[in-house]
């Protein structure tokens, strides 16, 4: 029974819910930080995602009449729970690169896509036509930076001949070859489409759909949705971070690690960037670039990486 | 004053009614949020939809139509709700107040909680009334 207090422990506090939920507010403070520096404005202060999130959770929950009432309050969790355990499971790996299970690549590719799946059930449920138009964008918009996400991943895994991301951590990153910086660039437009940032938010899209597939949410539903987003910011940058650029790994000495903490730091500003410069593009714009150049400069790279470039 | 109260006076979303404004009020509504004066800074930010509101703007004249519209936005507000009418129109009617499809206040349709006049009212004077109306949330 001690096993499963650790375990639970290790989902719920470190490195599981809190750890990431705090970091990942922090890191969503530093987005609209560097937002609001970039449009010379002066931007939150620090504990400002921490008053939305308390603010939410004191705000009345309005459930839609048309709506359905089950999925409409379960969809959020479902969202929390695959980011939360998505970075307990990247975590255990770069805390301890020796024992992990083999696959945990492919469960992670899977629980990083729960946050937009979850977002597409709740926006249906929400009976609101702009949330459906929301939805249905969305679901276009993973139909199409999948196959891109997918097969850039698949570099590192080639080029470490293994799916295990202990394996992936001790073989030299794949930034050191020319495939894998290929798939590194390519791994971070998905990401931005992942986070729903700004060239490919046309799912909540503030202009047209007014909050689209949130618009119905209010109050802690909405707080989980909005908390989901923050620990994916999180989430993602660090598993980009470990497929492709050798980690933040704590065991080979604190310089490594410190360089580590800056390439996520690095990823997560390159996001904030492209966000504040690329006007929205249209859901079928989006749809032929990652299916069209992307997915081909995806397949190359993979080409690249099995050739032994 | 609790953590929680704090939180909501640190981070009130705002969303803007329009009441056939002439968009004076709301040209300012903006400029208050620019560079210049960054309402961001106390954590305000323009929200799109009435379900992620904690500050409902109005602006301009709410007409006998418009005043059961906005009404029925209140409703659809998550509360705790603060609703704030900005400008002379707002408040009062002002030049419209004779006009044909013109009957009461909005005040008298939904609780107001602070009247903004001015025609157009300045940045300035939306920030003070932020500070007012945040103090007396919290109860100071």
């Amino acid at each position: 029974m001690a096993n499963y207090g650790h375990w639970l422990l290790q989902v719920l506090i470190f490195p599981g819910l809190a750890f990431t939920a705090v970091v990942g507010l922090v890191t969503s403070w530093i987005d609209r930080k560097v937002t609001a520096r970039v449009q010379m404005r002066v931007g939150p202060p620090f504990l400002q995602p921490f008053f939305d999130l308390v603010k939410l959770f004191i705000k009345e929950t309005i459930v839609p009449a048309g709506g359905s009432r089950w999925l409409f309050l379960s969809a959020p969790l479902l969202g929390l729970a695959g980011v939360t355990l998505a970075s307990t499971i990247l975590w255990r790996a770069l805390l301890a690169p020796g024992r992990t299970f083999l696959g945990d690549w492919i469960v992670l590719l899977y629980l990083l896509t729960l946050p937009a799946l979850s977002v597409i059930l709740g926006a249906f449920a929400s009976a609101n036509p702009l949330a459906s138009l929301g939805g249905s964008r969305e679901m276009k918009l993973v139909l199409a930076y999948e196959p891109p996400f997918i097969l850039a991943a698949l570099v590192p895994v080639v080029q470490a001949h293994s799916l295990r991301l202990g394996d992936i951590l001790a073989a030299p990153p794949a930034v050191h070859a020319l495939s894998g910086v290929l798939a590194l660039l390519i791994g971070v437009l998905c990401m931005q489409a992942k986070l729903a940032q700004v060239p490919f938010d046309m799912a909540e899209a503030e202009t047209e759909l007014t909050g689209g597939a949130l618009i119905e949410y209010s109050g802690p539903p909405l707080a989980l949705f909005k908390l989901t987003r923050a620990m994916l910011f999180f989430t993602l940058p660090v598993f980009l971070v470990t497929l492709f650029w050798g980690g933040i790994v704590w065991t080979r000495g604190p310089a490594v690690w410190a360089w580590g903490c800056l390439k996520y730091v690095l990823l997560v500003v390159a996001v904030v960037l492209i966000r504040n410069t690329a006007p929205r593009v249209r859901v079928d714009q989006a749809v032929k670039f990652f299916w069209g150049p992307m997915t081909f400069t995806a397949l190359l790279a993979l080409g690249l990486a099995w050739w032994g470039w | 004053m609790s953590f929680a109260v704090k939180a909501l006076t640190r981070s009130l979303n705002v969303f803007h009614l329009g009441g056939s404004a002439c968009n004076n009020c709301d040209i300012e509504i903006l400029d208050a949020l620019t560079p210049k004066y960054d309402l961001e800074r106390f954590g305000m930010v323009l929200v799109g939809s009435i379900r992620h509101a904690d500050v409902i703007l109005l602006s301009g004249i709410f007409n006998k139509k418009a005043c059961i519209r906005a009404r029925r936005v209140f409703e659809q507000a998550p509360k705790p709700v603060v609703v704030v009418a900005i400008g002379g129109c707002a408040c009062s009617g002002l030049i419209f107040k004779d006009s044909y499809n013109w009957d009461e206040p909005v005040g008298n349709y939904i609780p107001v909680d602070a009247y903004l006049p001015g025609c157009p009212p300045k940045p300035e004077a939306m920030i003070s009334a932020i500070v007012k109306l945040t103090k007396k949330l919290r109860g100071q």
